[in-house]
């Protein structure tokens, strides 16, 4: 039965079952325990996040707390992948993927290549990415282009409570370093999630919103503001098809080309900045694979070529809203040769 | 090798630095407090991390600074840019995200910066400073200015990777540097009992090949003294120290922050260790300075702080001609 719960919850829910199941998966980050060696009460955080809270009490010795050492714990999550434990760490910020990147790309991502496709490394680690709460340069990019740009990472980046369960569920299961993407201003948006557990599979993108005269493929929170978009779109006479990739890596080009080649006509919209991200990967995709089928130039709705700035008057205008995504699909749908 | 310093001694310094010293404490203290109520009301945007209660640390290592010296910062950072001597205004603009800010409204409370006095800037990533300070301490030296560069952390940052690899460098290079390890007891909501793995952050000096020195952080003649001696050390080419001051953080980890791990150490550092109560008693006890400057220093910090809040609400936000500038020097 469905019932609604926030993308917190879903999440929480979805590591809890998942702990259930199978004694294998652990939880590991900083202050997910709570706070160690703390005088106070137990379970006091659950993450910066809150999103592991309550799991310490009911799956004891499995939600450890970390000292600040990113490299040491993240790279220890992923060694212990590789000796039958399936961890779920959490590095708090996407940011900080900094400290502790060599753990990530030169080591988790290589290791079924290099090795000769004899390792396995069921890891998964959970970060929260995205602008909006005024968290300033060091925290609040989307950096997910850079994982997906790497081979032998899975890259996840869920829309909504919903897709957090079902994504975070396949991603404990799933058997190589996955990359789960939370939006930070998400964690309290509310949906419909059922109780049962249940996956969503990999490289199936979900088609938001059907529509005949503009393919919209958005990402991440983006989903949402494209909906948005759409909704006021439709009162005058364009019709959006909305497209959710839900993984960047495994991407499903087929749903993103079958969309274009019946509309003609792309916007892509991508918090990220805007080289060499989601959105100019999927542009180059149509472009090469569906050129015969475009009848406007390819839109592209990004954040600027800029670091995330602080204050509000800024953040606002910089990341993608609704009305950008609006004037975008219009001049797509108005275009002609 | 650790020592732990007894209480210090105050004669070294003259009535016109020790007032110097209550100024910036105080400055400190009311800003942080200031903020701790204006956030309540709403009206400061993202994450503010205050330095109440760790005042003595910033203000005693940087007595020891002049303009050839750089310090690098934490996410609470406050209070190491009133020690630097950041413009208090520019401080409060910059946390309302005004253009009036140190840094343009577009750093936030965790990036104030002002490279003309030396100050690297706060820092959102744990960690971060202490490798930077390394730099400008080779600058320093390379340079011959006689600068010394300070790495402020906490107990969390004293975990990671890039504070040990720092520390190791440091002394590999016989860097002027000096670490202040700011131990207030928690990282978020982990305790440093747990989360350090020696007795001491200053123990862990020994293996870097520098001296260790433990502080009690509420009391700023203690700081003073260990941080003149680190300053002194660097200066003269005896390279890098590593000094722990203990002491506790007085709000929540950030602004919001229940705190429901903790204990009832706040009311009772604050009744009986705090850092501003303690230096009043002192300096009035020994006759070294007028109870009635004190007070005078405590009404004119009030009016600045007004004055610094007043001014940072009315203050202009940044426009859209801001967002794309100053991402490089030339592109
Ligand atoms: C690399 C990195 N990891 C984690 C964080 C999140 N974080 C911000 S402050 C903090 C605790 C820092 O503790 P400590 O170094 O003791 O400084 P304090 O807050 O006590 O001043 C953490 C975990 C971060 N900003 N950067
Ligand atoms: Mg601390």
């Amino acid at each position: 039965m469905a019932r609604t719960i926030s993308y917190r919850e879903a999440l929480n829910e979805a590591l809890a079952q998942e702990m259930e199941r199978d004694e294998s998966v652990i939880v590991l980050g900083e202050d997910n325990a709570g706070g160690a060696g703390s005088p106070g009460e137990d379970d006091a955080w659950g993450g910066v996040l809150g999103v592991t809270k309550g799991l310490y009490h009911r799956f004891p010795g499995r939600v450890l707390d970390t000292p600040i050492s990113e490299s040491a714990f993240v790279g220890a999550a992923i060694g212990a992948a590789t000796r039958g434990l399936r961890p779920v760490a959490e590095l708090m910020f996407i940011d900080f993927m900094g400290v502790c990147f060599d753990q990530i790309f030169n080591q988790a991502a290589k290791f079924r290549y290099m090795f000769g496709g004899k390792a396995e490394t069921p890891v998964v680690i959970r970060t929260m990415y995205g602008a909006g709460l005024r968290a300033a340069a060091q925290h609040s990019q989307a950096l997910y282009p850079i994982f997906t740009h790497i081979p032998g990472l899975k890259v996840v980046v869920p829309s909504s409570p919903y897709e957090a369960k079902g994504l975070m569920i396949q991603s404990i299961r799933d058997s190589d370093p996955v990359i789960f993407c939370e939006h930070k201003a998400m964690y309290d948006t509310t949906g419909d999630v059922p109780e049962d557990s249940y996956t969503i599979p990999f490289g199936e993108a979900n088609v938001v919103r059907d529509g005949d005269d503009v393919t919209v493929v958005a990402i991440g929170r983006m989903v949402s503001v494209a909906e948005e978009a759409a909704r006021e779109l439709s009162t005058s006479g364009i019709e959006v098809e909305i497209i959710d990739p839900r993984t960047t890596s495994p991407l499903d080009e087929e749903t993103i080309l079958e969309s274009v080649e019946n509309t003609g006509r792309l916007v892509v919209v991508d918090e990220a900045t805007p080289r060499c991200n989601l959105a100019t990967d999927i542009s180059a995709l149509v472009a090469k694979e569906a050129f015969g089928s475009l009848r406007a130039p390819i839109e592209m709705v990004t954040a600027p070529h800029t670091p995330v700035p602080f204050s509000d008057a800024l953040e606002d205008l910089y990341i993608p809203d609704a009305q950008r995504v609006a004037n975008a699909v219009k001049s797509v749908a108005g275009w002609t040769r | 090798m650790t020592d732990t310093l007894s209480t210090a001694v105050s004669h070294e310094l003259d009535e016109n630095a020790l007032l110097e010293a209550y100024r910036t404490m105080r400055t400190i203290r009311a800003f942080e407090e200031r903020l701790h109520d204006e956030f309540a009301t709403g009206e400061i945007p993202g994450f503010v991390h205050l330095y109440a209660g760790e005042e003595a640390s910033a203000t005693g290592v940087c007595a020891h600074l002049d303009g050839r010296d750089s310090i690098a910062s934490t996410h609470r950072g406050h209070g190491h840019c009133i020690a630097k001597g950041v413009d208090v205004k520019a401080m409060m603009a910059e946390i309302y995200g005004k253009k009036t800010g140190s840094c343009h409204g577009k750093g936030g409370s965790m990036h104030i910066a002002d490279l003309s006095k030396g100050m690297l800037g706060a820092n959102g990533i744990v960690g971060g400073g202490p490798p930077l300070i390394c730099g400008t301490a080779l600058a320093a030296k390379q340079r011959g200015t006689g600068g010394v560069g300070v790495a402020f952390f906490g107990d969390g940052a004293s975990n990671q990777g890039t504070t040990l690899e720092s520390l190791n460098l440091a002394s590999v290079w016989n860097l002027p540097a000096i670490f202040v390890a700011e131990n207030n007891g928690y990282a978020e909501a982990t305790s440093s009992s747990w989360s350090v793995a020696a007795d001491n952050i200053a123990d862990r000096a020994a293996g870097f090949g520098m001296p260790g020195v433990i502080v009690d952080g509420f009391d700023f003649f203690a700081v003073h003294e260990a941080a003149g001696e680190a300053v002194q050390r660097a200066r003269e080419g005896g390279g890098p120290t590593l000094i722990e001051v203990k002491f506790t953080r007085y709000f929540g980890h950030f602004e919001g922050d229940q705190q429901t791990y903790r204990a009832k150490e706040v009311a009772e550092a604050r009744a009986k260790l705090d850092c501003l109560k303690r230096f009043r008693a002192r300096v009035t006890e020994t006759g070294q300075v007028d109870a009635a400057r004190l007070d005078a220093i405590d009404t004119q910090v009030a009016d600045l702080i007004d004055a610094a809040v007043e001014e940072a609400k009315a203050a202009p936000k940044p426009t859209a001609a801001d967002l794309e500038t100053d991402v490089y020097v030339s592109y």
